[in-house]
């Protein structure tokens, strides 16, 4: 029941926008606290799945409401609650507009659901709810090219998820079962690149990655956080969930291409942003790389790589999110985002300067916070499947991260100043400190999130060996 | 036990996460909370030190399951480690002290204060793991570390820069130190170095695997312990302020890549080709060193170099398969380096200028920066009884009973060092203590007692701790038994080596520059046989280039099709568009058409049928 209630939450939350605008956007927000709180309310241990909702939806087409949560959905589930409560907290003041909460609050509905469903169709339909929400939040609220990029976004994701619907089909016509809680594992190689090249889209994997730079440019920065913090993981979270599980066969021959891919995309999203001129922008492709390194994990199709996929999803999402709200701080105050522009933050605003330097330093992998444990133990599964040219090529990935993000910190925090700028105000720092503090408390507490995934992992990868 | 082995990376951490939440600006509240980290650190390595050397405390929790891998939060300090934990808090915390004098007055000391505890736990972090990850946290968090420190002035437009570099060379050799620890994660099945070393030992790893994975390691090492060809950050990295060049130098970061092949001595013993390739990197690294530091102008680059240099020689040692004398001298060095650095920071501080030619006649007007620095430049030299001497000795006589060429190699390349060191130390001391005061302020002096009390403490250890290292059977027992001296035939040669070096460098005299006398190679020298300008020519400037051509097929191939499928669509779109925006006539005609094809098909069915 508290899955429905989450649900529900999120929905009303998403409805309230309709009430008067005084309190309207109060009603949300504080919706999307209670959800939060539901969210982790649901926790638990133990592999197998924590609550389960099982009824028949469309008896006629054998469809079922079936939802569950375990130890893989279950930290999505709380990422997902608490960027969009930050994002919900921040825009109440930044840009107090009930109708963006709302859709901030849509937007949840569907992640969550996608997050949270156990049967295929299901999660196809959730996963579809999100695009219209995200679709006007570009083009309602985004900078001067958001009709462009908004529809980029919309058609190119669009047509991934017409591969994915076109999976899905045929898993359900090859397997004859929808279910996601013990997939029959019997799909063909047809219906795994399909699902396969949908999430891909999502992700994004390289090359289908150029939605993202034009869509995380214009979008607003709750925007931006939503985009690069819950909505890629989807891709993941599919690949994970979905699509290796129902097609573990198929899934095992693929992975080399699917690990040379990510490693691509490393490779490739690191060069990308040692050339690139925008910061925004170049926080957006550095999302490429990051999350090559996700699929790399999944690639290996190992314990010790899912759960590095999983770590580092969550690690990006924390850090990302954290870097996209840092860079909206920086463009509001000096109206560019040209690296040549910038320059001299440390001078004219030491303390976005400095969690500007932190994130910038999770964000390339500094052993002992989040986004190491990922990326690493991603390189040390490839090296054990013997991918060694593979996981070497992916460290040389993690100095090319820490080549483009000291460059970008010469240029913005280093140099001549400009004038003084304002401080952080209050629900920035509202928004920054949890993302700073989880990054923290992560990376030097890795088993806060390996022991919530390590006992749904291990039952995954008996099943998909079985 | 266990607890003052907890404190050593924790005490300091501690102070950082304090440190940082303090104002930015004030200094006192900052210097006493770095300190007093420093401090407990300092007196825990002590009360390890004086236990039983044979005892080894073990402790850990674990820090995350990766499948079959498991992450401990496991420390393990042996005997080893305590002595290079007294090493390591007592120059963060000579450096602490004397940062609130040398940086009175600069508007953020708090976060800088913070930084160097930060950089004392990630060095003590290394010195205690016993888990190849958690070493990897402490490794790479003195990077960033390095970073921060270094590029700390505002108004050094070069700092920046430097500091990247010293991050990202580094960094380059860690893709390696990655990759191998990966190798020993997979061919061991676990990350507790105790068991990987175990493994070593007993076999459970084919050789090619160590070779490969001791490779892998090196080029870690070659970046932190600035050995050749990844030895170019180290001397831009004195843009910092001085005080964070002795914390480099001497105690943190250049240390750990030396610490950490002894500490995985067995697994580098047992690959020969790694030895080799060590010995060789050891060899160039120790004269190049050396050569730039004759040619060197700034009193700090100077200082740089020679840490190179001296760096070599612990290579040079560790790659004949004597952590031991690696470990002596590693403690030596950072007794007389730091001296040297905070002595070269009290000099710049007093002529406000790092340049050796604007100093000058400073023996009578700074006598106690001029004993110290006398004493710390004897200890770099390697005169006798000063602590560099026995070090160094050692080191040699070790290569001297090598098996092998890589003994012959490392004793050849050591000799000659010698001899070049001591005629660049000679040019130092007497151009800046000797002859006519040459710089532009006035009325240089000694500084204050929080800059000077850490000279004199360091100068006392870089004066007496060789003797006492030589003749303590305990400190013998912790460095792994066996004599630490073996006083012959290579005694007089280094003497002699000195002596040649010292009489040379004095030939020009105070007023002349000795460096003159190089000639030609004096610009070579000086600019570091231009290995920046290869480096840049051979990696920066490909790299960026490759940038540049890949983010041009991104946009426009990969997305070039992408949008070309978008434009296109429209295109045929507004065609067809065309067509059937004709008007009633050519409508009725169509429809016509279309009747007439549908009734013929149906005919020829028929027909056919």
């Amino acid at each position: 029941m508290i899955m429905i209630a989450l649900l529900v939450v999120s929905a009303l939350g998403a409805l309230a926008a309709f009430l008067p605008a005084q309190f309207a956007r109060f009603v949300s927000t504080g919706l999307a606290a209670l959800a939060f709180g539901l969210s982790l309310a649901m926790y638990a241990t133990g592999a197998g799945f924590w609550h389960e909702y099982d009824k028949p939806w469309v008896p006629g087409l054998n469809l079922r409401f079936h939802l569950g949560v375990d130890g893989i959905s279950w930290p999505l589930i709380v990422l997902t609650t608490l960027l969009t409560l930050l994002c919900c907290g921040y825009s109440l003041w930044k840009t107090p507009d009930s109708r963006l909460i709302g859709l901030l609050l849509a937007m949840q509905t569907g992640i969550v659901g996608a997050f949270l469903a156990l049967d295929l169709v299901l999660f196809f339909v959730f996963f579809e709810v999100i695009l219209l929400p995200m679709y006007a939040v570009i083009a309602g609220w985004g900078g001067p090219a958001k009709r462009a990029a908004a529809r980029k976004f919309v058609l190119y994701t669009l047509f991934g998820s017409m591969l994915l619907l076109l999976g899905v089909y045929l898993v359900v016509d090859q397997t004859g079962s929808a279910d996601l809680a013990a997939p029959k594992g019997t799909a063909t190689m047809a219906a795994f690149v399909f699902l396969a090249l949908g999430f891909a889209v999502k992700a994004p994997l390289w090359p289908l990655h150029t939605w993202l730079p034009d869509a995380h440019s214009e979008a607003p920065t709750v925007g931006s956080v939503m985009l690069a913090g819950v909505l890629l993981k989807l891709g993941t979270y599919g690949l994970i969930r979905v699509a290796i599980p129902v097609a573990p066969e198929a899934a095992a021959k693929a992975a080399p291409v699917l690990g040379g891919l990510a490693v691509a995309a490393i490779l490739i999203g690191g060069l990308v942003c040692l050339a690139q001129t925008e910061l925004k922008r170049l926080i957006a492709y550095s999302s490429v790389g990051h999350m090559g390194f996700v699929l790399l994990g999944i690639a290996t199709m190992s314990a010790t790589g899912l759960q590095a996929a999983l770590i580092g999803n969550l690690a990006h999402g924390l850090i990302t999110g954290l870097l996209f709200f840092l860079v909206g701080a920086i463009k509001d105050r000096t109206h560019t985002g040209e690296l040549s522009q910038l320059g001299g933050l440390r001078d004219s605003s030491p303390w976005l300067a400095g969690i500007l330097g932190f994130a910038a330093l999770a964000s390339l992998g500094l052993p002992g916070l989040a986004g190491f444990w990922g990326e690493a133990f991603a390189v040390i599964a490839a090296a054990q499947r013997g991918w060694w040219l593979g996981a070497a090529l992916a460290a040389v990935g993690g100095a090319l991260a820490a080549a483009y993000l000291l460059r970008m910190l010469r240029k913005v925090t280093h140099g001549s100043s400009p004038p003084r700028l304002t401080g952080p105000a209050g629900y920035e720092l509202a928004a920054w400190v949890p993302l700073a503090v989880l990054t923290i408390a992560v990376g030097l507490a890795p088993l806060l999130i390996t022991d919530v995934t390590g006992p749904a992992v291990d039952a995954l990868v008996e099943a998909i060996q079985r | 036990m266990t607890t003052f082995a907890w404190l050593l990376p924790l005490a300091p951490l501690v102070a950082a996460a304090i440190g940082f939440f303090l104002p930015r600006d004030t200094i006192r509240p900052a210097a006493i909370v770095g300190s007093l980290g420093a401090l407990v650190a300092l007196v825990s390595a002590v009360v390890l030190v004086t236990g039983d050397a044979s005892d080894v405390v073990r402790s850990g929790r674990e820090l995350g399951q990766f499948g079959g891998l498991t992450v401990r939060l496991g420390i393990s300090a042996g005997s080893v480690a305590a002595l290079v934990a007294v090493a390591v808090g007592l120059v963060a915390l000579a450096v602490q002290v004397y940062s609130s004098s040398y940086l009175h007055g600069d508007a953020n000391y708090a976060p800088y204060a913070a930084q160097i505890s930060l950089f004392t736990a990630a060095m003590m972090t290394v010195v205690v793991a016993d888990d190849l990850l958690l070493l990897l946290i402490g490794w790479e968090v003195m990077g960033a570390c390095s970073y921060l420190l270094i590029a700390h002035d505002r108004k050094l437009p070069e700092a920046p820069g430097a500091a990247v570099k010293a991050f990202l060379v580094t960094r380059v050799g860690d893709i390696g130190f990655l990759v191998g620890i990966a190798i020993l994660a997979v061919q061991a099945g676990t990350l507790d170095i105790g068991s990987v070393i175990t493994k070593v030992v007993e076999g459970g790893i084919s050789a090619g695997w160590i070779t490969a994975a001791a490779l892998c390691l090196l080029a870690g090492v070659f970046g932190k312990s600035a050995q050749f060809p990844l030895h170019s950050w180290l001397p831009d990295a004195m843009a910092g302020p001085t005080p964070i060049s002795a914390l480099i130098h001497a105690a943190t970061m250049v240390a750990a890549g030396v610490y950490v092949v002894a500490r995985l001595n067995p697994l580098f013993a047992a690959s020969q080709t790694a030895l080799a390739v060590l010995a060789i990197a050891a060899s160039i690294t120790m004269l190049w060193g050396a050569c730039c530091a004759m040619a060197a102008e700034d009193m700090k680059k100077v200082l740089a170099w020679s840490t190179v240099s001296q760096l070599g020689y612990m290579t040079g040692a560790l790659a004949i398969g004597s952590s031991k004398a690696a470990l002596f001298h590693l403690l030596s060095h950072a007794a007389f380096k730091a001296l040297l650095f905070l002595c070269a920071g009290a000099v710049i501080h007093a002529i406000s200028s790092n340049l050796i030619a604007d100093a000058g006649g400073l023996r009578k007007r700074m006598p106690v920066t001029f004993w110290t620095m006398t004493i710390g430049l004897a200890a770099l030299a390697g005169l006798p009884p000063v602590s560099g001497f026995w070090s160094k000795e050692l080191i040699l006589a070790q290569a001297e009973h090598a098996h092998g060429w890589q003994g012959r190699v490392v004793l050849v390349a050591g000799l000659l060092t010698v001899v070049l060191t001591a005629w660049y130390s000679t040019r130092l001391w007497l151009r800046l203590f000797f002859g006519h005061y040459r710089g532009e302020a006035a009325k240089p002096h000694d500084p204050p007692a929080a800059m000077s009390w850490p000279l004199i403490v360091l100068s006392v250890l870089a004066a007496g701790f060789g003797l006492f290292g030589v003749l303590s059977p305990a400190f013998r027992a912790r460095l792994g038994g066996g004599e630490l001296a073996s006083l012959g035939l290579l005694t007089a040669v280094v003497l002699f080596g000195v002596a040649i070096g010292a009489l040379t460098a004095r030939q020009g005299a105070a007023e002349r520059d000795p460096a003159a006398m190089l000639g030609p190679l004096r610009t070579v020298f000086a600019n570091g046989f231009y290995f920046d300008a290869v480096q840049d020519a051979l990696v920066t400037r490909p790299v960026k280039a490759l940038a540049r051509a890949v983010k041009r097929v991104d946009v426009s191939g990969v997305d070039g099709v992408v949008e070309g499928l978008g434009t296109g669509t429209s295109w045929i779109a507004k065609g067809v568009n065309r067509v059937h925006a004709a008007g009633l006539p050519r409508y009725a005609t169509a429809t016509l058409g279309g009747v007439l094809l549908i009734a013929i098909a149906a005919l020829a069915t028929e027909v056919l049928r």
